[in-house]
């Protein structure tokens, strides 16, 4: 089986039972890898109904045929499980160095079921595999948990942990690793918790079966030249991520105040120049990719000072923007914190933003809340984030996330619960970018926008990467209102795409903000696997998973459908209160129009459901015939 | 020529030591690389390249005499190699590749495809 290891590890944790199975070929043929092979070991064997909590929860670490490999961004692990967050679907990305380790030890994939005794963490050596007790390590920070085991096992380990949320089964906990990478959503940290595991260590000495050794080694090569004569090469890694801010704040998608508002007036002083002028020490990168995105800084506070890998976007999008920290040392420090804590710090970051706005709006008060907390504030931000960790007392309402905390507390605190399915929004205002909108609508996890990124059709008319939007810069001035109609292609196609990523097992940045061409994956996959698959049959292999995903939901999500699909009223009913898109919303009306659109183009029902037919064409038969028990057609 | 590793450009990646290993052994196999990267972190940030600075101490343990200066490179002379493994241990830099058992050990032929390999500027090929 060349490109895998070719050998899957499954680990009872309640039974402490260790087993090497061969990797199944006919998953491997349908789904190829990563993403796929999540996706399909969930719907194989999870106990249907199962809450995510529960011991017979599954956890998984996929990795993907070109993880490990020689070419740009080989190094991803893709993670999944039943969702902590939204109870279906969940899935969750990770660079670094873990997933190649996992494969030169010996294993594609690594399945978790039950739960461990006792805290534990798990050795991986090669063939060499130990439930070791994590006593030791169990209550510390990811981050320092991570440093000490690497002391006591060398640090030819690469490793991930979880930090004490995860133990606190917070739902927005996440999976740290490398000193600066997360597997950030979903809560996947939190499952892992729930199992008692506190952190996974491999180290693989072997090499993966390659088909054809000289042409993987020359076409790996290749690649890499290819990609230096790109203009995105120099462009895109001095700020990485957070070289989008100054653009998104210029067209006006920048959400502040728990989206209250669109457009932040410090922006120069949380954006990736703040980074590289005061904190950044060096670009750190990922497993074989030429263009380190991430930024290893040091910051200083009044709250203390840390060593941190970011802001990424999203971090300063959420707790400069929405939380409104003014300082780029300001939100490095809370991303430090949400790192050592284990927490996700775009849930994080919602979570506060709404319990400050419930503080102004008198929902939630001070006795409840211990203090006064407020926008712009470190000190309220470090206080909610340490108390929510630990789920003491009121905490443990926050730790649920917004959806349940909103729900609970009511008083119309769920318009403003910034969600989608039970997962927070991530860091675009999208109420004049309906083709965004329809990304965060309709992504199988909740509202993120890893699998449809699609703001730039919205705002130019055309698809554009990144790297092109920040070059052509922004004009600043009121943006009139975006057509909300046919809007589900583009979206279809953007879902089609990244996830494809996933699937391989690497990095989709190269491609979507360096213009490295599909035809350098084409020819190393078959260099590497003998399998002759192009661009297209990677498509389908990525259209037929979302049908997957999607009815994975259907089953385990009672009466999921439509109504699922929502965004929380304020994205409807409140217009934009200022900045560039000021006055502008999509109503009600406009995301039915919308929805109905992008139903119509997926071969899904009325309420949103897969219909059979759709799922027969795509080879999915007994998938169609199980959620029919289930579902809630509506023609 | 001599190799050196600048330890401020250095990201991590590693894509010098598995372009080792594919030119040496061609496997897609890092840890058979003669280069290590080391990762300082949380603090102070940064990475250490450690390369083969063609010191000779391997050649000064090894009790046969295997390893010979050619053309500015300490080179292993695998038919009269023992496999005793002395000069990996003895190496100051922890370069030298002793793989899972292999007969005899491995070190850096100063090719440079290393150097070729880095897209950051952080290893290169230069005149002693």
């Amino acid at each position: 089986m060349y490109g895998y290891a070719g050998t899957l590890l499954r680990i009872d944790l309640s039974k402490g039972e260790i087993s090497k199975e061969p990797l199944p070929q006919d998953k491997v043929d349908e789904y190829i890898g990563g993403r796929g092979l999540v996706a399909k070991f969930l719907w194989d064997e999870l106990p249907p109904e199962t809450e995510p909590f529960n011991e017979r929860n599954i956890f998984i670490a996929a990795t993907g045929p070109l993880t490990g490999i020689l070419l740009p961004g080989s190094s991803k692990t893709h993670f999944g499980s039943k969702s902590a967050a939204t109870g279906g679907y969940a899935d969750s990305n990770m660079g670094g160095y873990f997933g190649p380790e996992l494969k030169y030890a010996g294993y594609d994939v690594l399945i978790l079921t039950g739960k461990a005794s006792e805290p534990s963490y798990l050795f991986i050596d090669d063939a060499n595999i130990e439930i070791r007790s994590a006593a030791q390590y169990w209550g510390k920070g990811a981050i320092t948990t991570e440093k000490e085991l690497k002391e006591e096992l060398g640090k030819d380990f690469q490793i991930i942990t979880v930090g004490p949320a995860a133990e606190k089964l917070v739902r927005f906990a996440c999976i740290c690793h490398d000193f600066g990478r997360q597997a950030g959503r979903t809560g996947i940290g939190a499952v892992l918790g729930s199992k008692n595991i506190k952190a996974i260590a491999v180290r693989g000495t072997g090499a993966i079966p390659v088909f054809d050794i000289e042409q993987a080694y020359k076409k790996g090569r290749d690649a890499y030249r290819a990609i230096y004569d790109k203009p995105g090469f120099t462009g895109w890694t001095p700020e990485g991520t957070a070289g989008l801010t100054d653009w998104i704040n210029k067209v006006g998608a920048f959400p502040t105040r728990n989206f209250q508002t669109s457009y932040a007036d410090h922006y120069k002083e949380i954006n990736g120049k703040a980074i590289n002028d005061r904190l950044k020490i060096i670009d750190k990168g990922c497993f074989c990719c030429p263009t380190p995105c991430g930024k290893y800084s040091h910051t200083e506070t009044a709250q203390g000072s840390a060593f941190v890998e970011g802001p990424e976007y999203e971090t300063i999008a959420l707790f400069g923007g929405s939380c409104m920290l003014s300082t780029i040392e300001d939100i490095a420090y809370a991303n430090y914190l949400c790192d050592e804590l284990g927490l996700d710090t775009v849930s994080a970051a919602s979570v506060a933003a709404w319990t400050i706005e419930c503080f102004e709006r008198g929902i939630l008060n001070r006795e409840q809340i211990g203090r006064e907390v407020h926008f712009g504030d470190l000190q309220s931000i470090v206080y909610l984030l340490e108390k929510i960790s630990k789920r003491e007392g009121f905490f443990d309402l926050l730790a649920e996330g917004v959806k349940r905390a909103s729900d609970k507390v009511g008083q119309d605190s769920a318009t403003f619960a910034i969600q989608v399915k039970g997962l927070e929004w991530t860091g675009y205002e999208c109420r004049n970018a309906p083709g965004m909108m329809l990304a965060y609508m309709t992504a199988d996890i909740g509202a993120h926008h890893n699998r449809a990124w699609v703001l730039g059709a919205d705002v130019t008319g055309s698809s554009t990467s990144v790297h092109d939007l920040i070059s052509a810069g922004a004009s600043g001035e009121t943006m009139p209102k975006v057509e909300v109609s046919g809007k589900a292609a583009i979206v279809i196609d953007s879902q089609t795409t990244r996830p494809i990523f996933d699937i391989l097992g690497v990095c989709r940045l190269q491609y979507m903000e360096i213009g490295f061409e599909v035809e350098h994956y084409e020819k190393i996959f078959y260099a590497v696997t003998g399998k002759k698959k192009s661009w297209e049959d990677f498509r389908r292999v990525s259209e037929k998973i979302w049908h997957l995903t999607r009815c994975f939901s259907v089953r385990e999500i009672k009466g999921f459908g439509r109504h699922f699909d929502y965004p929380p009223a304020r994205l409807s009913d409140e217009p934009i209160k200022s900045g560039p898109n000021k006055g502008h919303r999509i109503t009600r009306e406009e995301l039915d129009l919308m929805l109905d659109e992008y139903y119509k183009a997926r071969g899904w029902d009325k309420n949103g459901v897969p219909m059979r037919k759709t799922l027969e064409d795509m080879d999915m038969k007994e998938i169609a015939e199980s959620i029919e028990v289930k579902s809630n057609h509506q023609e | 020529m001599i190799l050196r590793g600048i330890n401020e450009n250095c990201s991590g990646c590693g894509i010098c030591r598995l372009v080792c290993a594919l030119e040496n052994f061609r496997e897609m196999n890092p840890s058979k690389a003669a280069l290590q990267i080391e990762g300082r972190f949380p603090a102070p940030g940064g990475y250490v390249i450690h390369v083969c600075d063609q010191c000779g101490v391997c050649a000064e343990v090894c009790p046969v005499e295997a390893i010979h200066l050619e053309n500015g490179a300490y080179l292993i002379h695998e038919d009269e190699c023992t496999g005793c493994m002395l000069c990996a241990e003895a190496c100051p830099n922890g370069v030298m590749v002793n793989h899972r058992g292999s007969p005899t050990p491995m070190k850096c032929l100063l090719c440079g495809e290393c150097a070729q390999a880095c897209p950051r500027n952080a290893l290169i090929l230069e005149p002693e």
